[in-house]
């Protein structure tokens, strides 16, 4: 009785199409840009980088960089016009996009043949952390950029067999400059590490299968992690530094490639196998939208500052929403 | 006295007298008169002069009404008169249990008699309004009062006991009160108990249940009285099983012995159903065959509610009977009769406000729970909700999540070929599924491709079975076969029709083809008309609703649409000719059914009247005859604006007045409905040059319908027919003349 009071599910704002392919990564540009409108990058599987304009809706440009390989993660550098993607040629690159400059002017080699995305954290003045997949199968290296300088490996312990890292998270409290990293790995565990002390500060097995995509909530010290199994685990940091899970979340459908909060902490979005784009309420994890729109796998969803959100699927095309934006 | 005498006579000075009267009756010389009678007499002309001041007693009103029309007094409008009355009843009464105190003998006899002679003038409202109250409260204190009342009760005349009874039991509160007023009044009179057991349960039916809960709430309360009830139960179920009755009964009626029959059991006790058991049981058995079996929707779902409610009494500790019926407020309303009588219910009647102590507790148990079930939610959400930030959840409102389902992995064919292949010889269910859930798509796709393989397909689909529980199953099944008849109509509906007088079919699947036809011309009589239907979507979103339902309301799932769409024009029609109803535009397009409509009406009117050794249209098989006849009215609606219109009108008024006089209330429904479809879609005059004789003898047909008919549907159908009639004929008188 009370479905048909409910509205129907929305459909999206638009529609963008031409990658030619799967598409991996989505990124918002930061919001105000100099040009004045926003920018969505889309990476896909045979290694372009796609500029849409959302003004437009037309590609802008294209970068080709990782020479056909899938790219599988996309950041801005805060406060600088770069562009850092992450390619299955085992290259993270680094692009200048300033005055609409498109050229890789640096990059960084890896040496992990995993699915595993990357993590950026600003530290300070043109200075950034960088934490990658490591040499070693179970292993995690942040580095120093742009000097591209070790400063560790994070490795477990040699009993703990978590598998290799799925997804990282990096981030600091905003009393601390601490840097902390949140490692989901192969075992369904999340783990915390203090990157200074190179060492876990707690874990928690929270999913049964492999951990394929976390976000963070810094404010509230929460975070939510998804797994190729049915659920969608909350999770909460102590004063002690020490992981709880708060809540699990079941799905209808197994299967989650990505987890984001948008940027106002209010609604988080995930990215199922089933085709379909979640929305849950942060606070209270309840279900807002089944956003059935896609005809393959989402691989990826991402959040504008603006609230805008974008979700890019396996069937090629990149579905843009406008969900609880509040204007 | 002399004052009242005075009424009698004179014609002069009017006025005066009616003021003198007025000024009697309000210094309550009323009470004083009567008491007077109620002293033990000893005149001898005594019981005449009774009479005749029982007369006027009564009649004052109307004498007055009559004297003095215009000028009467308020005072004397029966509506004042017999409530004042009542008053002094009361007083009287007051009198006699004082004298009785003092030890002096008094008789009521000549109160029961007025209160007997007004309760038969039809003015029970009015003074029983004022004297149960008041007894409710006087009868509570003393048993004096108590057995003055009984003695009252038990003196009223037999000839207007049962007006007496009647006005008491809707006038009181509950059992108990009813209980204090009669007494054992029923084990007494026989013809009191001739009211309560049998007239008031089995003649009358236009009371309310909390009525019932009075009535037979006082049976169960004495023990002397006991039997009575299990009397009235057995004699209950007796009617409630007995076939005729359910045929030829009203609803109404059917609806208030159902009820009747589940508050005898909430009275009953265990020991007392085990004594009877059997007989009970025999009846039972019967009644839910027969309810079943009738072709209503609403006595099949009275059937069994009852039944269930029975059963569980019946076999406390076995398994009891178990139907699957729609929870909606007649269901509740009754199973809430159902609920065991608890004693504790008469502190709610000491208050004495309460009128219906059933109601009251009903209404505190459905509040209970409500508030039970919202403690439950919100100690759920409280854990989550606890989070000290109050954003306002306001904005962020949940959209409709029931398109959520699992996803099925494997494909679904991409031919019609391979889906016929898939369903008619796969074993992967799961491909099964996902190829009758493509099927409609492919078939509204590929339109060559169907037409070459309709009949084959038609069959497979008519032929399939629910292996798997499927959500929707029959809608989709449904949609399907209506999609391949309107790719290739003369084939499919040819091959159909074909299959509805054919052997060793399932009385659901002919209904199947019924539906399906009716469908498939619906939509190639006006396309795109099926899509847009609210209610054909909701068919297949709400669709895990429609295996449920499919067995037990055949005629409201899917058969609604069209019937909708038929009653809409009808009243639509109806009010343009008597104010002018602006006519909406309809888009217009060729009628694709124009020249397919005979295949689909032609061989299904024909064979109706040659029973099969499965099949025996007029015989048991009544529902579907029913059914077949909405469908050949629904088909004969859709033609409007063909060539065969006329012949295929000619056809069905020939059927329809074959089986006029048809027992069953769904059938006639359909005739009544079918002759609206023929007077809508044949052209006036054609019907006037062709069909003249025949619409002559269905007009003295409908009349009788509407004036005789026990189904209240029945009636007002053929009023509808009957204005459209009206309508043909005035649009006629003007060229005519």
């Amino acid at each position: 009785m009370a479905v048909s009071l409910l509205p129907p599910p929305p459909d999206p704002q638009f529609v963008l199409r031409g990658t030619q392919s799967a598409v991996n990564a989505l990124h918002f540009s930061g919001g105000t840009q100099a040009q004045g409108c926003p920018l969505l990058f889309s990476g896909s599987q045979n290694g372009l980088i796609h500029i849409w304009s959302l003004q437009t809706r037309r590609a802008v440009a294209t970068l080709d960089g990782h020479g056909g390989q899938s790219v599988t993660w996309l950041q801005m550098l805060p406060q600088s016009p770069q562009l850092l993607s992450q390619g299955r040629d085992l290259r993270l690159c680094l692009w200048d996009l300033a005055e609409g400059r498109n050229a890789v002017v640096d990059s960084v080699c890896l040496e992990s043949v995993g699915f595993c995305r990357s993590s950026v954290l600003g530290v300070g003045q043109a200075r950034w952390m960088l934490a990658v997949p490591g040499k070693g199968i179970d292993e995690v290296q942040i580095l120093e950029m742009p000097s591209k300088t070790s400063v560790c490996t994070l490795k477990p312990e040699a009993d703990a067999k978590p598998g290799m890292p799925m997804c990282l998270g990096l981030w600091q409290a905003e009393s601390s400059p601490r840097p902390f990293l949140l490692a989901g790995y192969e075992n369904g565990s999340v783990a915390l590490w203090d990157v200074w002390e190179r060492k876990v500060c707690s874990h928690v097995s929270c999913h049964e299968e492999p951990v394929m995509g976390l976000d963070f909530d810094s404010q509230k010290a929460r975070g939510v992690s998804g797994s190729a199994g049915k659920a969608l685990a909350v999770w909460s940091l102590d004063g002690q530094q020490a992981l709880q899970v708060c809540s699990t979340h079941q799905l209808t459908n197994p299967g989650i490639s990505d987890v984001t909060i948008r940027p106002d902490h209010k609604i988080l979005a995930t990215a199922g196998w089933d085709h379909r784009i979640r929305v849950f309420h942060w606070r209270t994890m309840k279900p807002l939208a089944v956003l059935a729109f896609h005809s393959a796998s989402v691989h990826c969803v991402a959040f504008a500052t603006n609230g805008l959100l974008a979700a890019g699927s396996k069937d090629q095309r990149i579905s843009v929403w406008s969900l609880y934006q509040r204007m | 006295m002399e004052a009242f005498e005075g009424t009698v006579g004179p014609s002069f000075c009017l006025m005066k007298m009616a003021q003198l009267l007025a000024n009697f009756l309000s210094q309550s010389r009323m009470a004083a008169l009567m008491e007077e009678q109620c002293r033990p007499q000893k005149k001898p002309g005594f019981p005449l002069l009774q009479e005749t001041l029982l007369n006027k007693v009564v009649g004052l009103p109307d004498h007055l009404g009559n004297c003095l029309q215009q000028d009467n007094l308020a005072l004397f409008f029966p509506q004042n008169y017999f409530r004042l009355l009542g008053e002094e009843v009361v007083r009287v009464l007051q009198g006699i249990v004082d004298a009785l105190r003092g030890g002096l003998d008094c008789s009521v006899s000549f109160l029961s008699q007025v209160l007997g002679k007004i309760c038969i003038q039809g003015r029970q409202k009015e003074i029983l309004g004022v004297l149960v109250p008041r007894l409710t409260v006087l009868t509570q204190e003393s048993c004096l009062w108590q057995r003055v009342c009984w003695r009252l009760m038990e003196q009223v005349p037999d000839r207007t006991m049962e007006a007496v009874l009647t006005g008491l039991v809707v006038a009181a509160p509950g059992p108990e009160v009813l209980s204090r007023l009669l007494g054992n009044l029923v084990v007494k009179s026989k013809k009191a108990q001739f009211v309560m057991t049998q007239k008031l349960l089995f003649l009358k039916y236009q009371h309310t249940t909390s009525m019932l809960q009075s009535l037979l709430g006082y049976l169960a309360l004495d023990s002397q009285r006991r039997p009575l009830l299990i009397q009235a139960l057995k004699e209950l179920l007796e009617t409630w099983g007995s076939s005729s009755a359910v045929r030829h009964a009203p609803l109404a009626q059917q609806h208030y012995l159902s009820a009747a029959i589940l508050v005898c059991l909430a009275h009953v006790g265990e020991p007392e159903l085990r004594d009877s058991r059997d007989e009970l049981l025999a009846s039972m058995m019967a009644g839910v065959k027969c309810h079943l079996d009738s072709s209503l929707h609403t006595v099949r779902r009275l059937g069994m509610i009852v039944a269930e409610v029975v059963s569980s009494r019946i076999h406390c500790e076995g398994p009891h009977l178990k139907f699957q019926y729609e929870d909606d407020e007649l269901s509740r309303e009754l199973l809430a009769l159902a609920t065991p009588w608890t004693a504790g219910s008469s502190t709610l009647e000491a208050e004495g406000s309460s009128p219906a102590p059933g109601a009251a507790e009903m209404l505190a148990k459905t509040m209970d729970g409500g508030v039970e079930s919202a403690n439950g939610s919100v100690a759920k959400v409280g854990p989550q909700g606890s989070d000290s930030d109050l954003d306002s959840d306001d904005e962020f409102i949940p959209y409709d999540m029931s398109g959520d389902k699992e996803l099925k992995s494997s494909k679904a064919p991409l031919y019609i070929r391979d889906c016929i292949e898939v369903l008619t010889s796969s074993e992967d269910m799961e491909r099964w599924e996902a190829a009758l859930q493509a099927l409609e798509n492919l078939v509204c796709r590929s339109p060559e491709a169907t037409r070459e393989v309709s009949v084959e397909l038609a069959k497979v689909l008519l032929h399939l079975e629910e292996r798997t529980c499927v959500s929707g199953f029959e809608g989709l099944r449904q949609r399907a076969l209506v999609a391949v008849t309107v790719m290739d109509p003369a084939h499919v509906a040819e091959y159909l029709t074909s299959q509805f007088y054919a052997l060793n079919y399932s009385l659901r699947q002919r209904m199947d083809i019924l539906d399906v036809l009716t469908l498939a011309a619906q939509e190639l009589s006006r396309p795109g008309h099926l899509k847009r239907d609210p209610q054909q979507v909701s068919c297949g979103s709400g669709s895990q609703r429609l295996p449920a339902l499919a067995s037990c309301q055949p005629d409201h799932s899917t058969g609604s649409g069209w019937r909708a769409v038929v009653e809409e024009r009808i009243r639509s029609k109806t009010r343009r000719f008597s104010k002018g109803f602006p006519r909406q535009e309809l888009a217009s397009g060729p009628n694709e059914f124009n020249s397919v409509a005979g295949y689909f009406f032609f061989p299904l009117i024909q064979h109706f009247d040659r029973p099969l050794v499965t099949f025996d249209l007029l015989g048991e098989d009544q529902l579907v005859l029913g059914r077949l006849i909405h469908t050949l009215g629904a088909l004969m609606y859709l033609a409007v604006n063909t060539t065969v219109a006329v012949s295929m009108g000619k056809a069905l008024l020939e059927f329809v007045w074959a089986l006029r006089f048809h027992v069953d209330i769904y059938v006639r429904r359909g005739l009544l409905s079918a002759v609206s479809s023929i007077l809508l879609s044949v052209p006036a005059d054609r019907l006037l040059a062709d069909l003249s004789d025949e619409l002559l003898e269905a007009r003295s047909w409908l009349a009788d319908v509407a004036e005789k008919d026990v189904d209240e549907d029945c009636r007002k159908q053929a009023v509808r027919t009957l204005l459209l009639l009206e309508r043909l004929k005035d649009k006629f008188l003007p060229l005519t003349h």
